[in-house]
């Protein structure tokens, strides 16, 4: 165990990982996990290819070339990078290649905001990669290691984004226990790719496909993300198994079986969360968690399994569908929809709003008022808004 | 066929991509009009109009019809007409 911080700690675990080639463009907060695996790689500490670019699509770009040529590639980004990448997402999911991403959580701009929320990941959410969100510096560290299992295996094929919360996580030091080499490399075999290139047997990669075939090659990213359910929650089992920490599959639940209000949201509010439901709890009300994991595929039975015997589920989302509402609070009330508990969504947190132990249980409270009413008053609300500026 | 992971293929097949079906004009060339100059073959985007003992000929299979030959056929024996689906 080692006190340091978050990025290094995934630094680490990148290294651990072997990867063949690493390109990345430093942006803020996500610079210091490509700094220091740049350190790495210049001391000699790790041997890779490290492709330093001029901004984020072609740091995805070099990704996409490198891992159609059969190599292990990294790179991490956030906010304003990856919107930059938005197009070369699509393209990663579509050649079905398993590239691992960091994607440190920060608002977007305008106004310029450099601060943790989670609109960057979430409005990657229809590219084609798996997402999966981070509680702790620890989880973003093994999820690395997790996420090449998942996104290499034959069944799967897909790239895969692990959401940090930046400043949060990236920036914090706390306790990490880094996995040893020799425990990662039996956990991570090397990466066989069923088709790469090669000058002794050229292929394309990105033939253009007209009207006829082209819906088929979309449903086989659907079904591939289908068994990736499968494989995320095998690959946190074997995980346990081998290195003795677990944090749930799809999802994972904290005081959720006898709970009457749910609390669902992911990243790093969770640790505040069940801080909140610790005192909660000693107050006699029953209240309790479900952590989403797996944002994509989103896990619509494993929700449905968590939330059916509560009374009222309230929805954390750290982003908005301008127009609309909070995306996980979209989703879950899909997931609901005719069979589940009264569902309350909140959008809070953004542009690095803290959100409190006190703003948890106002969250609680409103959901016990709708179970007494039996009915939701307000679908969707922001809170802690500073009225007085508006 | 069954399609491959990600639509990796064997180089070439963008030849199984027959783009003639997207024409709506097709050229028809009067051979007896036609001079044998080639300027429908050079001016061609697609590259698809080909000379056959001093006359020329179009691959209908890739021609988008496009017009650019009949176009520039100084001779105007290149007509557009209509495709018939």
């Amino acid at each position: 165990m080692k006190i340091m911080e978050g990025s290094h700690a995934v630094a680490e675990a990148v290294k651990a990982c072997r990867p063949h080639v690493i390109s990345a463009y430093p942006i803020t907060p996500q610079t210091h996990i490509v700094e220091e695996i740049s350190r790495m790689v210049a001391d000699g500490e790790l041997a890779c290819e490290y492709i330093r670019v001029e901004s984020e699509h072609s740091a995805m770009s070099v990704c996409v070339g490198a891992s159609a040529t059969g190599a292990r590639t990294y790179t991490a980004t956030t906010s304003q990078g990856m919107a930059l990448m938005h197009e070369v997402l699509f393209n990663a999911a579509g050649l079905r290649l398993p590239i691992v991403m960091t994607a440190v959580n920060r608002a977007l701009s305008a106004p310029i905001n450099i601060w943790d929320d989670q609109q960057d990941a979430i409005s990657q959410r229809d590219t084609g990669w798996i997402q999966l969100h981070a509680e702790d510096s620890q989880e973003a560290s093994d999820m690395i290691i997790q996420a090449y299992r998942i996104a290499e295996d034959h069944d799967v094929l897909l790239p895969v984004m692990i959401g940090m919360d930046g400043f949060i996580l990236t920036h914090v030091y706390e306790p990490v226990e880094l996995c040893p080499q020799e425990k990662v490399d039996e956990f991570l075999p090397l990466y066989e790719p069923t088709q790469y290139l090669t000058p002794k047997n050229p292929l394309t990669f990105g033939p253009i496909v007209d009207p006829s075939m082209y819906m088929e090659f979309r449903y086989m990213i659907h079904e591939a993300m289908g068994r990736a359910k499968k494989k995320i929650m095998n690959v946190a089992s074997e995980f346990r198994d081998k290195f003795g920490r677990y944090y749930g599959g799809l999802i994972d639940t904290y005081e959720a079986e006898d709970a009457e209000v749910l609390i669902l949201a992911m990243g790093s509010v969770i640790g505040t969360i069940k801080d909140a439901i610790d005192e909660l709890r000693a107050d006699g009300k029953k209240v309790g968690l479900v952590k989403v994991r797996c944002y994509r595929p989103f896990p619509a039975e494993a929700i449905l399994e968590a939330a059916k015997d509560a009374k009222a589920i309230a929805v954390l989302d750290k982003n908005i569908s301008l127009g609309h509402e909070g995306a996980l609070y979209t989703d879950v009330k899909s997931v609901l929809y005719n069979k589940g508990p009264l569902a309350l969504g909140f959008i809070l947190g953004l542009g690095g709003r803290d959100i409190t132990k006190s703003t948890i249980e106002n969250i609680v409270a409103k959901a016990q008022k709708a179970i007494e009413s039996g009915r939701v008053e307000e679908e969707s609300e922001f809170v802690d808004l500073d009225q007085e500026v508006l | 066929m069954k399609l491959s992971i990600g639509a990796v293929t064997e180089p070439g097949s963008t030849r199984i991509n027959k783009t003639g079906s997207w024409r709506t004009f097709k050229p028809i060339i009067d051979v007896e009009a036609c001079v044998g100059c080639g300027m429908c073959s050079m001016f061609c985007p697609e590259g698809v109009v080909y000379e056959v003992e001093d006359k020329y000929t179009i691959d209908y299979d890739y021609c988008k019809g496009c017009g650019v030959c009949a176009h520039e056929c100084p001779s105007g024996a290149i007509e557009m007409v209509i495709e018939e689906k």
